[in-house]
């Protein structure tokens, strides 16, 4: 451990910690003076009950206690601190490596020293496991730091030591290093400057050959490239100060709110991007196969709401999207086509690989973001620590308004009140009928919860199917009034929008009357609660769509049942918007005149974050299912969000106000991103698979007419490659065998799982370690107690003084 | 990239860039907040490093600080004399560490600076009863910032001397998720 540890006790006290560098503390030395005059003083300190010594000596010392704290004190004889130390002890406990770091720079530099050579021995060799967190003690990571009483020349070799290593890095290491070094950032420069100059240095002193010179200036461009590639991306962040008002007001909690939508507001970009550029452009440059008859019937400007008349045979749906290759060069004559050579377009392939490359590539990088997610809110799951953390960790600095930060204020006060009583309170052991009681009344709340999203599910079947049977007659009839025909394919998203709006007031109220323990779980079960409502009304509906039109589309003497389903989900979308509206102002704008005028109550209400996270997941599920059917529907989906955010912002300004209740965001934010993923996504790519696989497209309308599946467009093209150049055969039959050949999809599926199933079994192996290293930490506290008690006790011996203190002015203290 | 701007050397540039988690766009926002704090201290010419240091004043009534109840000891941890009266580059480092971008050691390490009211490298009772009347300012009677300073000290104290040291400290924000997300503003 320390360098210097001596018994002898003639030493000159070098006691300055190196107080010669700035910023670091000099508690001991201060601690020394204030000493040496308390000693002339002994009735001053009367409390402390001074040994007094040869005044020559100044070097036997009260512990670095602290004065107010003496009652206390006296109390803790248990504690250390009670203890009085010798020099010795106190030198050898101000060089222990605990007490040295983070104190002085040298400290610091010596510290990155070795972990800029634990980086280099790392990136050579592949290590095991060393993910524990690099704030591991020092001990445990058994690096000495050398202690920081040696002089200035000692550290000037750790600085060139450290400035070696970080040369020798990377030069991603080196900046990610740099940066996170917790030293200022004129002395950060400073290591830089010298690092920099000594690769300069080393360059062209070894004369290396010009290619590598070369190859040097090439990854200086680069990297002033990477810096102005982030640097456009930065200037490209949407809606900064929108988010900083937001967050500044309200806190972290709603601000996760708007980023989610942000993100998805970009997934919808991407989306919106590949579609458009690879599908709809070509097709709206290129004109509509003449052979298709276009019959424009426009009614009563419901166009928009409905998404038919006028937009049923745009770029907005599926059926205008032709089947052939598209050509450039090509004329119209009277007798058809005729093409001469030019770039060709094959329109089904590429509409079947852009979708299926969309969804794959969304796949990944939701799982990538949820697991980033994941990983940043996971905790060691110890229940006990709650109360530091709160104190130390609750306080939201984004919050800047004045009136926030006095709610936060009391925020933070109920729930530490509440914590501490909560620690102290006993376990409250109810009587056997109360909690039977209580489980009576969940059970009672979730039946009614089930019961209710039973009935709206069965309400939306039988009035799809109505409604179905409704637009038979009017199919067959032929001469029915146009109007009412377009407003009622309106009928189904009106009533579903109005079911998910009522239904989780519904759920609001149900949760009320139950008692739970803590608010978290009260969050869980409402959003469970909302999820599955969401989940069946979207599952019925997927049923009608893909069971019911899809299957039978002569019944609705429909031509393009695709282009039905895409004006179905484009109505949805639009109707969920629009209750959204209605929800923002009876919701928030009334209720909040409401309560504050008749209810009488002084605040505003609060911003319901899971509800509205549901909310967004919910349309974002209709977008996806939709996009095969109307690649224009991310645009939709990206004017709804744009104007759904500065809608919500307005009205929250306006409606709202923070919440008491604490939000836990990160935990809530991976929660949403995986909701995000699982149920939403994974259904919608589902749903999108089946139909792709399974369900026959229309004989006469899209770019997959005549085909057996939408999926035998890749199939054909592959046999025709084969067939024009008969080298490719064995794509073909790869094709053959590997793609349709189920047996290969199981292979593929069993080894993902075996996989998953390894990386799960090392995180457990990890979290194990983590918690014999937990264990470990408290061990070594007990150690460390245990050897400084022994080493007083020594000290003491040596003295020939008795442990206990001692009483009065004992004058024979005497060295030996 | 080509953006024409006369304040700092392209170097000067690059070295901020590399020590800081800021892209150059945000440095010079920066510097253009730094500057409108005081146009008249500040010149508009970087190039040869002049030793400008703004007041603590005016650096505690920026908005994104004037109501933060630890401004005065963010400044003070920060800056390079200890007073709270900063220069561009302790300004340029103070965002930086409470970006998003910066790691959690980092911030851990600079938030218990914060925390360190005496500047002793712990955080004894004292320290942790500041931070709370800082927290709660009069919510809180005396027997309840006793008692949970005393919680506080069971339950983060390791090894069990009576206070916090750099690594209580650390072992304890790893269980704290939010940390991350709560110990940033956003400028």
């Amino acid at each position: 451990m320390a360098s210097r540890v001596s018994f002898d006790c003639d030493l000159v006290t070098d006691f300055e910690s190196p107080a010669d560098e700035d910023g670091v503390h000099d508690s001991f030395s201060q601690l020394i003076q204030e000493q040496c005059h308390g000693l002339h003083d002994v009735i001053e300190m009367s409390s402390f009950d001074l040994e007094e010594e040869s005044r020559d000596d100044v070097e036997y010392l009260e512990a670095p206690d602290y004065q107010r704290s003496d009652s206390d004190a006296l109390q803790q004889t248990d504690h250390l601190i009670g203890e009085r130390w010798s020099s010795d002890t106190l030198k050898v406990l101000s060089s222990m490596p605990s007490r040295t770091i983070g104190r002085s720079r040298g400290a610091i530099i010596s510290q990155y020293c070795n972990r800029t050579m634990q980086l280099r021995r790392r990136k050579q060799s592949r290590p095991s496991i060393q993910h524990f967190p690099r704030s591991a003690r020092p001990s445990i990571r058994g690096y000495r730091v050398e202690t920081d009483g040696a002089g200035f020349e000692e550290e000037e070799n750790k600085r060139e030591r450290l400035v070696n290593n970080l040369q020798n890095l990377s030069v991603n290491d080196r900046v990610r290093m740099l940066r996170a070094m917790p030293l200022s950032l004129a002395e950060k420069k400073e290591l830089r400057m010298l690092v920099l100059n000594k690769a300069e240095h080393s360059v062209s002193q070894n004369q290396i050959p010009c290619c590598s010179q070369l190859k040097y200036y090439i990854i200086i461009a680069l990297r002033h490239g990477w810096y102005g590639w982030l640097s456009f991306l930065s200037s490209l962040q949407l809606w900064q100060t929108a988010l900083k008002c937001v967050g500044g007001r309200f806190g972290t909690g709603v601000l996760s709110y708007f980023v989610f939508l942000r993100t998805l507001l970009f997934f919808n970009v991407f989306l919106f991007l590949v579609t458009g550029l690879l599908l709809v452009v070509p097709q709206a440059i290129m004109h509509p196969d003449p052979d298709q008859n276009v019959s424009v019937s426009s009614t009563w400007g419901l166009e928009v709401l409905t998404g038919a008349g006028y937009f049923s045979h745009s770029v907005l749906y599926y059926g205008y999207y032709s089947n052939k290759m598209l050509q450039t060069g090509c004329s119209a004559s009277r007798n058809g086509t005729s093409c001469t050579s030019g770039l060709s377009y094959n329109m089904p392939l590429v509409y079947f690989f852009t979708i299926g490359a969309a969804f794959f590539v969304t796949c990944i990088i939701l799982v990538y973001s949820m697991s980033k997610s994941f990983g940043q809110s996971f905790r060691i799951d110890k229940s006990k620590g709650l109360l530091a953390i709160k104190v130390f960790g609750s306080w939201d600095f984004k919050v800047i308004k004045k009136s926030s930060v006095r709610l936060q204020r009391a925020n933070i006060g109920t729930q530490l009140k509440e914590l501490v009583a909560e620690v102290n309170r006993q376990k409250q052991k109810f009587p056997v009928l109360q909690r039977l009681f209580r489980l009576f009344i969940h059970m009672l709340a979730w039946i009614m919860c089930l019961g209710s999203t039973l009935a709206c599910v069965l309400a939306v079947y039988y009035f799809s199917e109505y409604m179905h049977r409704d637009l038979h007659m009017r199919a067959h009839a032929g001469s029915s009034d146009p109007l009412l025909k377009e407003a009622s394919l309106l009928a189904v998203p009106v009533v579903v929008s109005s079911f998910n709006l009522l239904l989780p007031g519904f759920f609001n109220a149900v949760a009320w009357m139950e008692e739970y323990d803590s608010p978290s779980v009260l969050n869980y079960v409402s959003i469970s609660r909302n999820l599955l409502l969401k989940v069946s009304v979207l599952g019925v509906l997927c049923y009608y769509w893909l069971g019911r039109v899809a299957s039978e589309p002569h019944l609705l003497r429909l031509e393009c049942w695709e282009s039905f389903v895409g004006q179905e989900l484009y109505r949805f979308l639009l109707m969920d918007f629009i209750f959204m509206l209605l929800d923002t102002f009876f919701g928030e704008f009334l209720w909040r005149l409401f309560s504050q005028k008749a209810l009488k109550r002084k605040r505003k209400p609060v911003f319901d974050i899971a509800r509205n996270v549901l909310e967004l997941i919910y349309g974002q599920t209709l977008a996806w299912l939709g996009v095969l059917f109307s690649p224009l529907l991310p645009a939709v989906q990206i004017i709804k969000l744009i104007l759904l955010f500065y809608m919500k912002k307005v009205s929250l300004k306006m409606n709202c106000q923070a919440s008491g209740k604490p939000w836990r965001a990160s935990q809530m934010t991976t929660i949403f991103i995986t909701l995000l993923c699982f149920p939403a996504f994974l259904g919608a790519a589902v749903c999108v698979t089946y139909t792709m696989w399974t369900m026959q497209p229309s004989q006469r309308c899209g770019p997959f007419q005549g085909l057996k599946t939408m999926f035998q467009a890749g199939k054909l093209w592959v046999q025709e490659l084969a067939a024009v150049n008969p080298d490719l055969h064995w794509l073909a039959s790869a094709h053959a065998y590997l793609v349709e050949n189920p047996l290969f999809l199981f292979l593929s599926a069993g080894i993902f799982l075996i996989v998953i199933y390894f990386h799960s079994q090392v995180v457990d192996g990890q979290r194990k370690i983590i918690e014999l290293l937990q264990e470990q930490i408290e061990n070594e506290g007990e150690d460390k107690k245990f050897l400084i008690t022994r080493l007083q006790d020594i000290h003491e011996r040596k003295r020939g003084r008795t442990p206990r203190r001692v009483q009065g002015a004992s004058e024979d203290s005497s060295y030996s | 990239m080509g953006n024409k701007q006369t304040i700092f050397t392209s170097q000067q540039l690059d070295a901020y860039q590399d020590c800081t988690y800021f892209t150059r766009k945000e440095i010079l926002r920066l510097f253009h907040r730094y500057r409108d704090l005081a146009p008249q201290l500040v010149p508009l010419d970087y190039k040869n490093q002049p030793e400008v240091r703004l007041p603590y004043e005016l650096i505690g009534s920026m908005p994104e600080l004037k109501d933060n109840p630890f401004r005065q000891r963010i400044a003070e941890v920060f800056s390079e004399d200890g007073e709270g009266n900063m220069t561009l580059d302790d300004f340029l480092d103070m965002f930086s560490v409470l970006s998003e971008m910066a790691p959690r050691d980092l911030k851990a390490y600079y938030a218990f600076k914060i925390y360190d009211f005496n500047n002793d490298d712990f955080i004894c009772k004292s320290d942790l009863e500041k931070t709370l009347n800082k927290l709660t300012r009069n919510e809180l009677t005396e027997d309840e910032v006793r008692m949970v300073c005393e919680k506080v000290m069971d339950e983060a104290d390791l090894d069990n001397d009576g206070r916090l040291s750099l690594e209580d400290f650390q072992h304890m924000i790893v269980r704290a998720p939010d940390f991350l997300s709560t110990f940033h503003i956003r400028i």
